[in-house]
């Protein structure tokens, strides 16, 4: 069996990514997993897992039961944030023909309203004469956001890895960090969700938004949710133009799925920079200038106002 | 003294209750159905329930104008209009704090203030100095009421139609005997309430207009902020207070105790505070419109030229310029023009608060894309207009009702001080 080369590591990754969770875990016992074996009786086909105390033991196949979700993460650790991490996103200005996948992708994941975007796509200028290009533009996780300074009930935060997240079950919907968001990065739920029962009833995770619900304010979370199933944002994977790039700042690595640079290299060498940086706000998203363009701008219109 | 509502005033009550009424109705629609009910949406994101907020906010100052600093200056012609004064500010700021919580996305979180409350974010100072204020402005309320309920009881002792009234007159008011003890206290008191209410006032509006000065948006990214709302509240406080006068005087008569004297000087303030908040409006738009400043440009000339130029020229120019043209002469300070003049403030005034909230967030530094096109205006729904007129209305019954059950203007100490001064004539 090919199983019994894999190594440790690649063998956790694989446990942890199939979603998979061991019903208990002590070599100790005589058989632990006596009484707990799923329907249908032992397989005869084992498996090989890492018990608590660093041993590889071997368990038939049914032992292990599927768990639907990866076990929810409590809200005072969502709070906190992923331990050692410091979020960054690059936005290659150069590559973005506006197809808008990402926002594509970015609300069917986050039970967005029709008509509503976390992700904007903008025609955006610099100056009269200069070059129309598109700027896809999400929230800018600031490390000094002007949303949480003003968030009277602490339903706004910003955790240790960067992220600035929302808690839905705290928020009251006073609009007050809308105003205060330079980048129009917010949206309210104006309407009731536009989700099943089944959904609104699933518990409630500030990591990935969701189920919204009615009378607060959402907005993009960088998806720590995907990282902790080892997954890239959903704005990442859906762009086809790679447009995206996600990372760690500590780890000094962004990758946009299929091509990975250093952090500092690629700030360096294409001279990003950061949106309304005189307004102190220190976002987490840098953008890369859109020089040498791969798409002319106007492929980006609908095609209506193609000329 | 109060009287029962003869048919007029059965008529204005029933309107303002229906007001109410409807208001009601759209605010449990709204709790049904969410904020959809409204106009608002991702860019307006505040409309005209903050809008009116502001305002309830800045008519209330008048309270700690009229009471407080009138009185520690000791301007003694104010006494007959301080209750009026006073009860404008209770039922404003009442109302202010309802506003704010008919404006909630999720108004039975509300105790989330109290429990997960960080001091860091203007809305909770707006929540303990609004709350302090409305306390102070109760007490300053009620203690002046004291000597005035020992009258209303003697009065209604044997009266068996007024017995509840009697009843209640009795439970707020009866330990009241006036001995020189208690009047000491009680002036004690007042005097207290007096100098505490005026840094609690300033900050009740600056903490208001904090709520915008402390974004970055164009149009509210502006140090200037605070006195500027200030003056305007002081203002549009005043013409307030001069309709209510002038409107009570007619209906219950008051002319040997309003005169026009009243007038006159409340007239000499509205000018003076109209010429003030005058020049702070000329700070706020003309230093700014100099400069041109990209995020401010769209914003100004939305405001000068663009969409909001005829509310925004009608709130200017009725809202000061007529009123100090027609206040500064000698015959418009008679009853009548005076009380036109502070109507016109009133009117302008509300406007004025939502040209400082809307034009705002409709000009944001990102354009306004990928939204639906009616994201991009904002026309209140008729949900917002029947609560804001709601809370209006609201507003003007409580100082209905509570004239109807105390005396508008105070008795004793208007007695006392007409006696003071014959005495000293002598
Ligand atoms: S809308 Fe919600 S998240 Fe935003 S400031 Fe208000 S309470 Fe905080």
């Amino acid at each position: 069996m090919s199983e019994n080369s894999t190594s440790r590591k690649q063998f956790l990754a694989a446990l942890v990514t199939a979603g998979l969770a061991v019903t208990g875990c002590s070599t100790k016992k005589e058989n632990p997993f006596e009484g707990v074996s799923g329907e249908g009786g032992p397989t005869g086909k084992k498996v090989k897992l890492l018990s608590v105390d660093g041993e590889i033991v071997e368990m038939d196949s049914s032992c292990l039961k599927p768990v639907p979700d990866i076990p929810p993460v409590s809200n005072d650790r969502e709070r906190v944030g992923i331990d050692g991490k410091k979020f960054v996103m690059v936005i290659d200005l150069a590559r973005c023909k506006a197809v808008k996948n990402c926002q594509k992708m970015c609300n069917a994941a986050h039970q967005m309203h029709s008509g509503q975007n976390w992700i904007h796509v903008y025609p955006m200028k610099e100056s009269e004469n200069g070059a129309p290009f598109w700027q896809p533009t999400n929230c800018m996780h600031c490390d000094a956001p002007p949303c949480v300074k003003v968030c009277p009930v602490d339903a706004t935060f910003k955790r240790e890895d960067g992220i600035v997240l929302i808690d839905n079950t705290r928020c009251v919907g006073c609009r007050f960090c809308m105003a205060a968001c330079p980048y129009s990065a917010r949206i309210f739920n104006w309407n009731k969700p536009e989700i099943t029962e089944e959904e609104a009833c699933k518990p409630y995770s500030c990591e990935s938004s969701t189920p919204q619900r009615l009378g607060t304010v959402g907005k993009c979370d960088f998806c720590p949710d995907m990282y902790r199933q080892n997954k890239l944002p959903h704005c990442v994977t859906g762009c086809p133009n790679g447009v995206y790039f996600f990372g760690d700042l500590n780890e000094d690595s962004v990758t946009n799925g299929a091509e990975s640079f250093r952090f500092s290299d690629l700030i360096k060498d294409k001279a990003g920079y950061r949106l309304m940086e005189e307004l102190g706000t220190k976002p987490s998203v840098y953008y890369l200038p859109p020089v040498n363009r791969n798409f002319p701008f106007e492929k980006g219109l609908p095609t209506s106002e193609k000329s | 003294m109060p009287r029962p509502f003869d048919k007029l005033g059965i008529m204005w009550l029933t309107v303002l209750v229906l007001v109410c009424c409807l208001g009601l109705f759209a605010y449990i629609q709204q709790l049904r159905l969410g904020l959809c009910v409204t106009s608002l949406r991702d860019y307006a994101s505040w409309g005209i329930y903050i809008s009116n907020f502001v305002f309830f906010v800045a008519i209330s100052l008048v309270g700690s104008l009229i009471t407080a600093v009138l009185r520690l200056a000791g301007a003694h012609w104010c006494t007959p209009i301080t209750r009026i004064a006073e009860i404008i500010a209770v039922s404003a700021i009442s109302f202010a704090g309802l506003i704010i919580i008919v404006d909630m996305g999720r108004p039975e979180r509300f105790y989330n203030l109290f429990i997960h409350g960080r001091l860091q974010s203007p809305i909770i100072w707006d929540v303990l100095v609004i709350s302090t204020y409305l306390i102070i402005s109760c007490l300053l309320l009620y203690l002046p009421l004291l000597p005035d309920l020992k009258i209303l009881i003697a009065r209604t002792k044997h009266d068996p139609e007024k017995r509840i009234l009697h009843k209640m007159y009795c439970f707020m008011g009866s330990f009241w005997t006036g001995s020189p003890l208690q009047e000491k206290l009680v002036n004690r008191g007042i005097n207290i309430l007096c100098i505490t209410i005026v840094p609690v006032a300033f900050s009740i509006h600056t903490v208001t207009s904090w709520l915008f000065a402390t974004t970055y948006r164009a149009g509210w990214d502006s140090s200037n902020f605070g006195a500027y709302f200030i003056s305007g509240a002081f203002l549009v406080g005043s013409g307030a207070v001069m309709v209510a006068t002038y409107v009570f005087r007619h209906i219950y008569h008051l002319e040997d105790y309003i005169t026009h004297v009243h007038f006159d000087k409340l007239g000499r303030i509205v000018v003076m505070l109209a010429g003030l908040y005058g020049y702070f409006n000329v700070n706020e738009y003309l230093v700014p419109a100099f400069k041109m400043k990209k995020p401010e440009e769209e914003f100004l000339l939305s405001l000068f030229v663009g969409d909001f130029s005829g509310i925004f020229w009608f709130a200017i120019i009725t809202g000061m310029v007529i009123p100090i043209i027609i206040l500064v002469t000698p015959w418009g300070r008679k009853p009548f023009p005076a009380f036109v003049a502070g109507v016109m403030v009133v009117v302008g005034a509300w406007i004025k608060r939502y040209l400082i909230v809307t034009p705002t967030l409709l000009s944001p530094f990102l354009p306004m894309h990928d939204v639906p096109e009616s994201f991009k205006h904002y026309v209140p729904s008729w949900a917002e207009w029947s609560i804001a007129f709601g809370s209006l209305a609201g507003a003007l019954l409580i100082i209905t009702i509570f004239a109807r059950l105390f005396p508008i203007i105070p008795i004793h100490e208007t007695i006392h001080e007409a006696h003071e001064k014959n005495t000293e004539h002598h």
